[in-house]
């Protein structure tokens, strides 16, 4: 067990560093460059400023040799300053980041709590009339856009019944957990959506792929009662695979977070990026991709992990 | 296997589309019937309620709702169609590369795809959409013009869009290259170009056009997510997304705006989803 983590640890790892690369190298190639942007603010540089000022940044070396540069700074825990917040990366970060993190973990949290008790009881009553309605509504979940459910929800329940405010994460001036909760509730509420769909879909396949296995009978014939084998049994079994999916969902539920922040004007990670990439801050932008990158990747690690525990034969290998 | 159709869902899914491909086709023939197209401006009727000149109303510019959400359509469907498509394509030749040379070949393209699955995908088509094509060695002036935006957005989601694919179709091509006949075909001296393509391909056909198809669905989800965000396909040319986003700075005065372009979003993606959903049951033989 142990090995296999540390084996999955070092390629994480390695897989983050060739990440690194390429999206610095996706970076490099967006318009502009900061001393350049410094430059246009400035009437009075003249191009020899600008020239050894680039000189001095390194900026007119090739982005591989800057990437180095960069990967060495990043190390030692130097991201670089932001150009749009006027701080260093690191501090603009962490605010987004919990904001994130909240958003996510909440939303994920609420469909999962929905999506997999539904996924069973669909697998339960296969091919019946309550399997074909949820069926029915969890299609119409994965068909529908984000961003869309958001706009929906905010006509409802902001314009129309005025029962919970449409944008940001706090009343001006700060409200409290409650305000902060009440700030919440929409963008949550549109993000599980778009996660009821899939992961009760994940659930519904993959008990009914357990429920056909020839222990469950074995189980029933032993004399254990039909729930203690639900429950006990194949719920178990069953979740091994949508663990897995939903650890390479995480990818699609960080998209989601962009677009559902842009609707609810909520400062988040995805609305950071979109900003910073949008507002030309290149270290921002840089830093902002490779934590979503870290942040997917150590989500598939830690399922590897929650396997191993499900599973004990995955340890064995 | 049964017939493709065979379940009520793809049945749906077809018809649904059949109609939605016929109401955006008939966008030419309701401007001339209106008597306005996509761009044209109606200054004294901004933000109108339905009415015989505009039967769905218009925008806060004045524009008509009705031909706007048609010929959006049209543009959300083609770049689809096409990106599926492209990415189908690469994907393809991926899979088939990894499974039939395997190897060093396969360690790398395999690693490489499940390095762009763990991609956050919207975030990096943001930063994809940015790109400065100038930077690459590219004229600015093909960039300009107005099919160059299709093209781009194409690109960039087929960039991201192949790796469900070419899992498919290497582990399809792993299971194939084993048989008897692909081995007699080496052994008469074909080389591995021939063998890909004249035998191993046909034999994947059927899961790639499963998986494609159902990844339009989500292609055209993407597609309306960056064009929303502002940076898919650039307004004046009307897509679903950024007439969605044009509604959202209306959303009080106007809700309604924001009502019709994303049902037809839900509807085209609903519509593709039941599709593929339905031929992947029937082509699947291990279904009961």
């Amino acid at each position: 067990m142990l090995r296999h983590v540390s084996l999955r640890l070092v390629q994480s790892l390695l897989t983050l560093l060739v990440m690194s690369f390429l999206i610095y190298g996706l970076i490099s190639l967006m318009p502009g460059d900061p001393i350049s942007l410094m430059a246009a603010g400035s009437p009075s540089m003249t191009p020899e400023d600008v020239a050894r000022l680039k000189a001095l940044y390194g900026i007119d070396r090739p982005w591989t040799l800057r990437y180095g540069h960069w990967l060495g700074a990043a190390l030692e825990g130097d991201l670089g300053y932001s150009r749009l917040s006027a701080q260093s990366v690191t501090s603009t970060l962490i605010s987004p980041l919990t904001n994130s993190l909240a958003l996510m973990t909440c939303a994920l949290s609420l469909a999962l709590l929905i999506a997999l008790p539904v996924g069973v009881l669909a697998a339960l009553r296969q091919g019946r009339a309550l399997d074909h309605v949820f069926n029915i509504a969890a299609f119409a979940a994965i068909s529908l856009p984000v961003f869309w459910i958001g706009l929906v929800f905010i006509i409802i329940f902001a314009v129309g019944l005025s029962w919970l405010p449409a944008s940001g994460v706090e009343t001006v001036g700060g409200g409290g957990g409650i305000d902060r909760l009440r700030h919440l509730a929409l963008p949550v509420l549109a993000l599980a959506v778009a996660g009821f769909g899939h992961y009760m879909r994940y659930m519904r396949a993959s008990m009914i792929a357990v429920l056909r296995q020839d222990w469950i009978r074995t189980a029933r014939a032993k004399g254990l009662s039909w729930p203690q084998v639900v429950l006990r049994h194949a719920m178990r079994n069953a979740l091994i695979p949508v663990i897995t999916i939903l650890s390479l969902d995480l990818g699609t539920l960080f998209s989601g977070i962009v677009v559902t922040e842009t609707v609810f004007a909520y400062p988040g990670m995805g609305k950071l990026i979109y900003d910073a990439v949008t507002g030309a801050d290149y270290n921002l932008a840089l830093a902002g991709l490779m934590l979503a990158t870290g942040l997917t990747l150590s989500g598939s690690l830690l399922a590897d992990c929650a396997y191993g525990l499900l599973d004990p034969r995955i340890g064995d290998r | 296997m049964r017939a493709p159709l065979s379940r009520p869902s793809a049945r749906v899914g077809l018809t649904l589309l059949l109609l939605l491909i016929l109401a955006t086709s008939a966008a030419a023939w309701v401007e001339r019937h209106l008597g306005v197209d996509a761009q044209s401006l109606d200054i004294m009727a901004q933000l109108a309620p339905p009415s015989a000149a505009h039967p769905l109303g218009t925008d806060d510019i004045g524009r008509d709702l009705l031909v706007r959400l048609l010929r959006g359509g049209q543009i959300s469907l083609m770049v689809g169609l096409l990106t599926a498509l492209v990415a189908a394509l690469f994907g393809t030749a991926i899979g088939l590369t990894a499974g039939y040379l395997g190897g060093a070949t396969d360690a790398i393209l395999m690693r490489l795809t499940d390095g762009v699955i763990a991609l956050p995908l919207l975030p990096v088509l943001i930063v994809l959409g940015a790109v400065d094509p100038a930077k690459l060695g590219l004229s600015t002036e093909l960039f300009r013009s107005e099919g160059a935006g299709l093209i781009r957005i194409i690109i960039i989601i087929g960039l991201v869009g192949w790796t469900t694919v070419a899992r498919l179709v290497r582990a399809a091509t792993l299971s194939i290259k084993v048989q008897d006949f692909i081995r007699a075909a080496e052994a008469l001296g074909a080389g591995p170009c021939h063998i890909m393509t004249r035998h191993i391909l046909p034999n994947v056909a059927q899961p790639v056009i499963v998986a494609t198809t159902l990844s339009i669905g989500n292609i055209i989800l993407l597609e309306s997510a960056l064009s929303f965000l502002g940076l898919g396909i650039q307004p004046p040319m009307p897509s679903w997304g950024n007439m969605l986003s044009n509604a959202l700075d209306q959303l009080y005065n106007a809700p309604a705006l924001a009502l019709w372009p994303g049902a037809l979003i839900f509807l085209t993606v609903l519509a593709f989803n039941l599709l593929g959903d339905g031929l992947q049951d029937a082509l699947d033989p291990r279904a009961g």
